[in-house]
C-alpha cells in the first residue's frame, strides 16, 4: 500500500492536460484503456444497429426494407465492425487498464505508441463506414471477402476497405507488441511467470497470436488489392492462381483470429469465478498449458472453414482431426471452472451471473463447433444458419458476455462507485433470455436448410425467423440498459472500498478505488 | 436461482426430443445412403455432446445450489489434482476418437467419385445454374422462376417460393450420378440437402461430387456460397426420375435441341414485327438482365451501369450486340451467346433501344444478330 | 526477477495523434489514388502526399523527442530492453507478412499450377477447362495463354546476393566496432553498408527494367510474375527503409550520439538489416534458383 501513496507524492512531473487534449495526447494506460472501451461500445452499438437492419429484413419472407446489395453490405460491415471494432478493442481496452495494475507496472511499456495504436482505429472505421455512403456502396462480399467476389466482381470502393483493414492490422500489431513487452519486462519483483494472473497469461498468448496472424491478413488484402487494380492473378486460375488460395491465406489468419476473440475471455472468467466462489482457481498450471495448446493448435486447423472447397481427402481428414483435438484443452478449461465452483462459497453478483452464463452458453457454442468439425456433417451445416448460431454463441454469449462480466467486475475499481445492482441484474436477465430467443432457433433453421447471407428465404423458415428477429430486437434494446448502467456508474453511486469484492485477489485490489492516475511508479512487493 | 435452474434444465432435456425425425427442428435424413449416414453421424455427435453437457452442467448447478454462500457454505481449500486433470484430458480424447472413426468412413465414401453412370457438368454463374449432360449434347440454364411480384410482396407467395426454377435438373434414380462443379465468375456452391451434396463451384477449377438417389421425387436446394447481390435467388431443383423415364426425357431433350436449332435457321429469313420482338425482349430482359441492370434500366450506380441512356445502347448496333454476345471480360457482364437464342438477343436489343425513354425506334432482326456472330467468328473472336 | 528500476513514462505527446491523422490521409489517399487509376479525376494522390508529408513531419518530431530523452539520460537499461524486445516482435510481424507471400508462392508451385495441369484430384480441371495447359515452373505460359520469360539467377540476382551478404558482414564489423567504442571504424563500415544498400537498389531497378523490356516479365504475367514482383518488390521497399534507417544512424554517429553500451537505434537498424538479408536469401533460393 505504501508504494502507492508514495508514488502519488513522487509524481511531480506530469498531470493530465484538461479537456479533449487530455484524451488526444494521453500516454496514460488508464485513459487509453477508457478510450478503447468507449470506442468499442460505440462500435458495438453501430454494428448492432446493422444487425437490427438484418433482422428487420429477415423478419418475414419477401423484400421489404432494403435491397439485396445493401443487405450484403450490412452483413459484411456488421461482421467487420463486431470483430475488429467491438470485440478486439474491448479486450485491448481491458488489457490496457488491467495488465499494468495486475503486474505492478507503472504503465504500458511504450505509452506513446499505445496512444497511436488507439487513435488510428477510429480513423480506420471512419474510412470503412464512409464507403457505405459512396456511390457503389461499401464492401458487400462478407467479412471473409472471398476472391474473386472481392476482386474482379466487387465495387470500386474496395480499395478503401483494403486500406482500412491495413490500419486496423497495424493498430492491433502495435497494441500486441506493447502488451507483450509490458508483461515480459515490467513485472514487479516477485511476480514470477507462474504467479501471473490468468488474464495476463491469456493476453500474453493472445498478443502472440495477433503478431503472428495480423500481418498475414495484411498480405491477403494486399493481394486482393493487386488482383483487383493491378492485374495480378493470385486468385485467378487463368493466370495460374487459385481462388481457394485466398481462403487458405485468409483462414490462416481467420482461425487464430477467433481464438484472439476468446482467449482473453477465458482469462476474465478465470478471474471472476474464483472471486465469487471464494476459492482459489482450480488447476492454475493446467489453465496456462491449455491456453497455450489452444493457441498452438489454432495454427493448424484453418481449413475446417473450407471443407466444401474440394480439398484433397487427406487434407480434409487432417483438418478434421486437428480441429476436433481443440476440444480437449478447451474442455480442461471448462472442467477447471466447474471444479473451482465445486465446494466453494458461491454468491451471485452480476459479474458472476455473466460468467456462469458464459460457461454454459460458450460450451454450447463449443459443442456446435465440434459438430462443424466433423467433415461429412459439415457438408450439411456449412454456410447455413447453423454456423451463424455457432459463432454467435461463442462470440456474443462468449466474448461479449465475458466483456460485460469484466466491465461489471472492474467498473467499481475504475470509477470508485458501485453500479446500480438492480438495473444490472435486469440487464443480465433480459439479455440472457433474449439472446437465446435470438440465437437458439438459428440452429433449427440452419439444420432445416436455410443458407446464410441471404436477404429473403423460403416459406418454411418464416416462423423461426420471426422469433429470431423478436429475440434480436429484445436483446438489442436490453443493451441500452448496459449503456445506462455504465453511464450512471461513471457519474456517481455508492463509494466502494479498495477491495471491492471480498473474495478477490490480485494487486489491482490493493490500490484505492478509483485507481489513482499513476498506479505503481515504484514497484509493489509480490509475495 | 431455482427458476434459472429449471429453465435451463428444461432446455437441455427437451432439445434432444425436438430434434428427432424429419421435423422442422432437425437436419433432413435425405434420400441417399450417404445422406442417411450423415444424418446418423450428426445425431450421434449431437447426443454425445448433450450427454457431456448434462453431466458437466449437473455438477455445476449442484455446486450453485448447494455450495452457496447464502446457505452458509464454507469454501474448501483444494485447488489442484493431477489425477483428475489427466482423467478429464483422457476421457474427452477417447470420445473424440470414437467420433472420428465413423466420420472418416463416411467421408471416404463421399469422396469416391469413381465408376459413375452419368456425368453432369454444373456451372454456376451470377445467378443461375448451367447443366451439361456430358457426352449427350444436352445442356440448359436453370433460373429462378418465382415472379418478382411475389418477392416484392405484391402477390401471394407460392408454396415453393424462391425454391422453384424454370428448368429443373433431371437425373435418374438408382444410378451413380457424378457432378463436375465449376463456375463462370465467382464462387458458388451447389447444395441439395436431401443428397448431402454441397460442393463449391470454383471458377477455373473443377470439383467433383456424386449422388445415388433412392427415391423418385423433386428435391430442392440453394446456392450456398455468397456470390453477390442475388445469392439468395439462385435455387436448385432436381427432378429424380426412374431410369426409364429419365432416358425418355433425355431423348426428348435432344430432340428439342435440334428443333430449336432448326427454328433459329428458319428465323434468318423472317422479319419479325416490332411488337413480337419487344415482347420477347421484355421477357428476356426481366429474366436475364434485370437482376443487374434493374427493371427500370437504371442499374445500381457504382456497381452495375444503367442501360437507360447508356452510350453503348444508344450507339452503334454492332457494339450493342457484341457486348451481349461476349460480355465484358473481367467484369460481371457475362457472355450471353450461349444462353440466348438469336431471336432472344434480337428481342432484348430491340427492347432496350425502345424502353425507359431510350427511343431510337429501331427494330433489330435475328438475322442481324446472326450476321454479327458470323462476322465475329471470322475475325477470330 | 531482476531489480526493478524507475521507469520513465513520457508526458502527454501530440505526435501520436498527428501520426494518426497522417495514417488516415495516407489510407484515404492511397485508396482514392488506386480507385482513380482508370479515370480522369485524380485528387487522391494529393491526399496521399499530404498524408506522407505529415507522417514524415511526425516521425521527425517524434524521433527528435526520443533522441533528446535518450541523450538526457531518461532511459534506463530496463527501457532499453523494452525497446529491443519491441523491435524483435516488430521484425517477427514482418516475417509473417513475407510469410503470406511465400505461402502464395509455394501454394502456386506445389498445388494450384500442378492442379491446373491435372494433378491430384483435378484431372477434370485440366481435361475440361484447360486442355492445352501444361504445368511447369516457372510458369511461362499461363492457362489463359499469356507468355513470358523466366528471370535467370546467374546475372544481376547473383551479384545482388553477394552485395547484400557483404553488407551484412560490414554491418557486423560496424557493430563490433561500436561495442569497442572505435567510432572511426564504425563510421567507415556503416558508410560502406549504406553504400552497398544503395547499389543493391540501383541494380534491382536495372533488373526490373530488363524484365519489362526484354523478358516480357511484367506484374500482369501470371502467377510467376506476380510472386516475383510482389516478393522482390516488398523486399526492395524494406531495403529502402533499412538503408534510410542506417543512414539516420550514421548521421547521428557523426553528431556524436551513441555509446558503447547504449545504442538501441543502431542495434534496431542492424537487426532490421539482417532480417532483410535473410529474406533475400530465401528469395534468391525460392524465386530465382529453384
Ligand atoms: C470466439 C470465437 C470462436 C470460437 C471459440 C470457436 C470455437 C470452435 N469452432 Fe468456430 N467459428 C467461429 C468462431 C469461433 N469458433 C466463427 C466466427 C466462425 C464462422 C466464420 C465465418 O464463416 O464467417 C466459425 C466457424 C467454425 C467452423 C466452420 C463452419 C463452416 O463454415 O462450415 C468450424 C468447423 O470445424 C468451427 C469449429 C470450431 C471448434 C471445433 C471450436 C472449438 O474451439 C470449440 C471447443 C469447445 C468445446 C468442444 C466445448 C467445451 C468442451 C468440453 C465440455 C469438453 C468435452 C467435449 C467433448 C469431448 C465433445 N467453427
Ligand atoms: C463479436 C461479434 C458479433 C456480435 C456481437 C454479433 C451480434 C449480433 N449479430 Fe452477428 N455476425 C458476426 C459477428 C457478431 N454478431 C459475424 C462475424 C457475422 C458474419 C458476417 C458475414 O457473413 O460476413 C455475423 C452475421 C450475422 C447474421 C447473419 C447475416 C447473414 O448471414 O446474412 C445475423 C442475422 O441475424 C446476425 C445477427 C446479430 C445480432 C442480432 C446481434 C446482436 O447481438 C446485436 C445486439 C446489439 C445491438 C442491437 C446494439 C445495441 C442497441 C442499439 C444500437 C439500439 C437500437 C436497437 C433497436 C432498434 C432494437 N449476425
Ligand atoms: C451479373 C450481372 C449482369 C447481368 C446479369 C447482365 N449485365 Fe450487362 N453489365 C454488367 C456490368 C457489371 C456491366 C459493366 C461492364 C463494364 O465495366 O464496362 C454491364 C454492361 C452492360 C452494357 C454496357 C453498358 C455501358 O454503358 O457500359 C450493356 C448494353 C449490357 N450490360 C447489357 C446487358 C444485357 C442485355 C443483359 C441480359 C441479357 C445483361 N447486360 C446482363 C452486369 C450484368
Ligand atoms: Cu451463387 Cu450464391
Ligand atoms: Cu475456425
Amino acid at each position: 500500500m505504501s508504494t502507492v501513496a508514495q508514488s502519488e507524492q513522487n509524481h511531480h512531473d506530469h498531470h493530465a492536460a484538461k479537456g479533449f487534449k487530455r484524451w488526444l495526447y494521453t500516454t496514460n494506460h488508464k485513459d487509453i484503456g477508457s478510450l478503447y472501451l468507449i470506442f468499442s461500445l460505440t462500435m458495438f452499438l453501430i454494428g448492432g444497429a446493422m444487425a437490427m437492419v438484418i433482422r428487420a429484413e429477415l423478419f418475414q419472407p419477401g423484400l421489404q426494407l432494403v435491397d439485396p446489395h445493401f443487405f450484403n453490405q450490412m452483413t459484411t460491415v456488421h461482421g467487420l465492425i463486431m470483430v475488429f471494432g467491438a470485440v478486439m478493442p474491448a479486450f485491448t481496452g481491458l488489457a490496457n487498464w488491467m495488465v499494468p495494475m495486475m503486474i505492478g507496472a507503472p504503465d504500458m511499456a511504450l505509452p506513446r505508441m499505445n496512444n497511436w495504436s488507439f487513435w488510428i482505429l477510429p480513423f480506420a472505421f471512419a474510412i470503412l463506414l464512409m464507403s457505405l455512403f459512396m456511390e457503389g456502396g461499401g464492401p458487400a462480399f462478407g467479412w471473409t471477402f472471398y476472391a474473386p467476389l472481392s476482386t474482379t466482381y466487387s465495387n470500386d470502393n474496395t480499395a478503401l476497405f483494403v486500406f482500412a483493414v491495413h490500419i486496423m492490422g497495424i493498430s492491433s500489431i502495435m497494441g500486441a507488441i506493447n502488451v507483450i513487452v509490458t508483461i515480459v519486462n515490467l513485472r514487479a519483483p516477485g511476480m514470477t511467470w507462474m504467479k501471473l494472473p490468468l488474464f495476463v497469461w491469456t493476453w500474453l498468448i493472445t498478443a502472440f497470436l495477433l503478431i503472428a496472424v495480423m500481418p498475414v491478413l495484411a498480405g491477403a488484402v494486399t493481394m486482393v488489392l493487386t488482383d483487383k487494380y493491378f492485374g495480378t492473378s493470385f486468385f485467378d486460375a487463368a493466370g495460374g492462381g487459385d481462388p481457394v488460395m485466398f481462403q487458405h491465406i485468409f483462414w490462416f489468419f481467420g482461425h487464430p483470429e477467433v481464438y484472439i476473440m476468446i482467449l482473453p475471455a477465458f482469462g476474465i472468467i478465470s478471474t471472476i469465478i474464483p472471486t465469487f466462489s471464494r476459492k482459489k482457481l482450480f488447476g492454475y498450471a493446467s489453465m496456462v498449458y491449455a491456453t497455450s495448446s489452444i493457441a498452438l493448435l489454432s495454427f493448424i486447423v484453418w481449413a475446417h472453414h473450407m471443407f466444401t472447397t474440394g480439398m484433397p481427402l487427406a487434407g480434409e481428414l487432417f483438418f478434421m482431426y486437428a480441429t476436433m483435438l481443440i476440444s480437449v484443452p478447451t474442455g480442461v478449461k471448462v472442467f477447471n471452472w466447474v471444479a473451482t465452483m465445486w465446494r466453494g462459497s458461491i454468491s451471485f453478483e452480476v459479474p458472476m451471473l455473466f460468467s456462469i452464463a458464459f460457461i454454459v452458453l460458450f460450451t454450447l457454442g463449443g459443442f456446435s463447433g465440434l459438430m462443424l468439425a466433423i467433415t461429412p456433417a459439415d457438408f450439411q451445416y456449412h454456410d447455413t444458419y447453423f454456423v451463424v448460431a455457432h459463432f454467435h454463441y461463442v462470440l456474443v454469449t462468449g466474448a461479449i458476455f465475458s466483456i460485460m462480466a469484466g466491465a461489471y467486475y472492474w467498473l467499481p475499481k475504475w470509477t470508485g462507485h458501485m453500479y446500480n445492482e438492480r438495473l444490472a441484474k435486469l440487464h443480465f436477465w433480459l439479455s440472457l433470455v433474449s439472446v437465446n430467443v435470438l440465437f437458439f432457433p438459428m440452429h433449427f433453421v440452419g439444420l432445416a436448410g436455410m443458407p446464410r447471407r441471404i436477404p429473403d428465404y423460403a416459406l418454411q423458415f418464416a416462423d423461426f425467423n420471426a422469433l429470431i428477429s423478436i429475440g434480436g430486437f429484445a436483446f438489442g434494446l436490453s443493451q441500452l440498459l448496459f449503456v445506462a448502467v455504465v453511464y450512471k456508474c461513471a457519474k456517481g453511486g455508492a463509494a466502494v472500498p479498495d477491495k471491492v469484492w471480498d473474495g478477490a485477489e490480485g494487486l489491482e485490489w490493493e490500490v484505492p478505488s478509483p485507481a489513482p492516475y499513476h498506479t505503481f511508479s515504484t514497484p509493489p512487493e509480490v509475495k | 436461482m431455482n427458476k434459472y435452474l429449471s429453465v435451463v434444465s428444461a432446455f437441455l432435456l427437451t432439445t434432444p426430443l425436438f430434434s428427432y425425425g424429419n421435423s422442422a427442428f432437425n437436419m433432413r435424413e435425405g434420400v441417399t445412403d450417404i445422406s442417411q449416414n450423415v444424418y446418423q453421424l450428426h445425431m450421434t455427435i449431437f447426443l454425445i455432446c448433450c450427454a457431456i453437457g448434462v453431466v458437466v452442467f449437473a455438477v455445476m448447478f449442484w455446486a450453485m445450489i448447494y455450495h452457496r454462500k447464502s446457505k452458509g457454505a464454507q469454501p474448501a481449500q483444494f485447488h489442484e489434482s493431477t489425477k483428475v486433470e489427466i482423467l478429464w484430458t483422457a476421457i474427452p480424447f477417447v470420445i473424440l476418437v470414437a467420433m472420428a472413426v465413423p466420420a472418416t468412413k463416411t467421408l471416404i465414401a463421399m469422396e469416391d467419385v469413381s465408376k459413375a453412370d452419368l456425368t453432369i457438368k454444373v456451372t454456376g454463374s451470377q445467378w443461375k445454374w448451367h447443366y451439361e449432360y456430358m457426352g449427350h449434347d444436352v445442356d440448359f440454364y436453370s433460373v429462378l422462376s418465382t415472379p418478382r411480384a411475389q418477392i416484392d410482396d405484391l402477390e401471394e407467395k407460392s408454396e415453393n417460393y424462391l425454391l422453384e426454377v424454370d428448368k429443373p435438373l433431371v437425373i435418374p434414380t438408382d444410378k451413380k450420378v457424378r457432378f463436375l462443379m465449376t463456375s463462370d465468375d465467382v464462387i458458388h456452391s451447389w447444395w441439395v440437402p436431401d443428397f448431402a451434396v454441397k460442393k463449391d463451384a470454383n471458377p477455373g477449377f473443377i470439383n467433383e461430387a456424386w449422388t445415388r438417389v433412392n427415391e423418385e421425387g423433386i428435391y430442392r436446394g440453394q446456392c450456398a456460397e455468397l456470390c453477390g447481390k442475388d445469392h439468395g435467388f439462385m435455387p436448385i431443383v432436381v427432378d429424380a426420375r426412374s431410369p426409364e423415364a429419365f432416358e425418355h426425357w433425355l431423348t426428348n431433350a435432344k430432340q428439342q435441341k435440334l428443333e430449336a436449332a432448326a427454328a433459329s435457321v428458319a428465323l434468318l429469313d423472317q422479319t419479325l414485327s416490332k411488337d413480337e420482338l419487344m415482347q420477347t425482349g421484355e421477357q428476356v430482359y426481366m429474366a436475364y438482365c434485370a437482376a443487374c441492370h434493374q427493371p427500370t434500366g437504371m442499374g445500381l450506380p457504382g456497381v452495375f451501369p444503367a442501360v437507360k441512356g447508356s452510350p453503348i445502347v444508344l450507339g452503334e448496333v454492332k457494339d450493342h450486340i457484341d457486348i451481349i454476345l461476349h460480355g465484358k471480360p473481367g467484369t460481371a457482364m457475362q457472355a450471353f451467346a450461349k444462353q440466348l437464342s438469336i431471336k432472344e438477343i434480337a428481342g432484348v436489343v430491340t427492347y432496350k433501344r425502345n424502353s425507359w425513354g431510350n427511343d431510337l425506334d429501331q427494330v433489330i432482326q435475328p438475322s442481324e444478330v446472326q450476321a454479327r456472330i458470323d462476322a465475329n467468328k471470322e475475325a477470330g473472336k | 526477477m531482476e531489480k526493478y528500476e524507475q521507469y520513465y513514462v513520457p508526458e502527454q505527446s501530440h505526435w501520436p495523434i498527428v501520426g494518426a491523422v497522417a495514417m488516415f490521409l495516407i489510407a484515404v489517399g492511397a485508396g482514392l489514388t488506386v480507385m482513380q487509376l482508370s479515370s480522369d479525376v485524380g485528387y487522391g494522390q494529393y491526399v496521399l502526399y499530404a498524408g506522407l508529408i505529415i507522417l514524415f513531419y511526425m516521425l521527425f518530431g517524434w524521433i527528435k523527442n526520443v533522441i533528446h530523452e535518450s541523450q538526457t539520460g531518461l532511459y534506463s537499461a530496463q527501457m532499453d530492453r523494452s525497446f529491443r524486445q519491441s523491435m524483435s516482435w516488430f521484425i517477427f510481424s514482418e516475417v509473417m507478412f513475407f510469410g503470406a507471400f511465400f505461402g502464395a508462392l509455394f501454394y502456386a508451385r506445389v498445388l494450384s499450377v500442378p492442379w491446373l495441369g491435372g494433378a491430384g484430384n483435378n484431372a477434370m480441371t485440366n481435361e475440361v477447362l484447360w486442355p492445352t495447359f501444361e504445368a511447369v515452373w516457372p510458369l511461362l505460359s499461363t492457362p489463359a495463354g499469356e507468355t513470358t520469360q523466366a528471370m535467370g539467377w546467374q546475372g544481376l540476382p547473383l551479384i545482388n546476393t553477394l552485395i547484400l551478404l557483404t553488407s551484412s558482414v560490414t554491418l557486423h564489423f560496424a557493430h563490433v566496432a561500436i561495442e569497442q567504442d572505435q567510432r572511426a571504424k564504425v563510421k567507415l563500415f556503416l558508410g560502406a553498408t549504406v553504400a552497398l544498400g544503395c547499389i543493391f537498389l540501383a541494380l534491382q531497378v536495372l533488373e526490373y527494367m530488363h524484365a519489362y523490356a526484354d523478358l516480357d516479365l511484367t506484374l500482369q504475367a501470371g502467377i510467376y510474375g506476380n510472386t516475383f514482383y510482389m516478393l522482390t518488390g516488398f523486399h526492395g521497399v524494406h531495403v529502402t527503409l533499412g538503408t534510410i534507417l542506417l543512414l539516420i544512424v550514421l548521421l547521428r554517429l557523426f553528431k556524436g550520439h551513441f555509446t558503447a553500451k547504449q545504442h538501441f537505434a543502431f542495434q534496431a537498424a542492424a537487426w532490421y538489416w539482417h532480417f532483410v538479408d535473410v529474406v533475400w536469401l530465401c528469395l534468391f533460393v525460392f524465386v530465382y534458383v529453384l
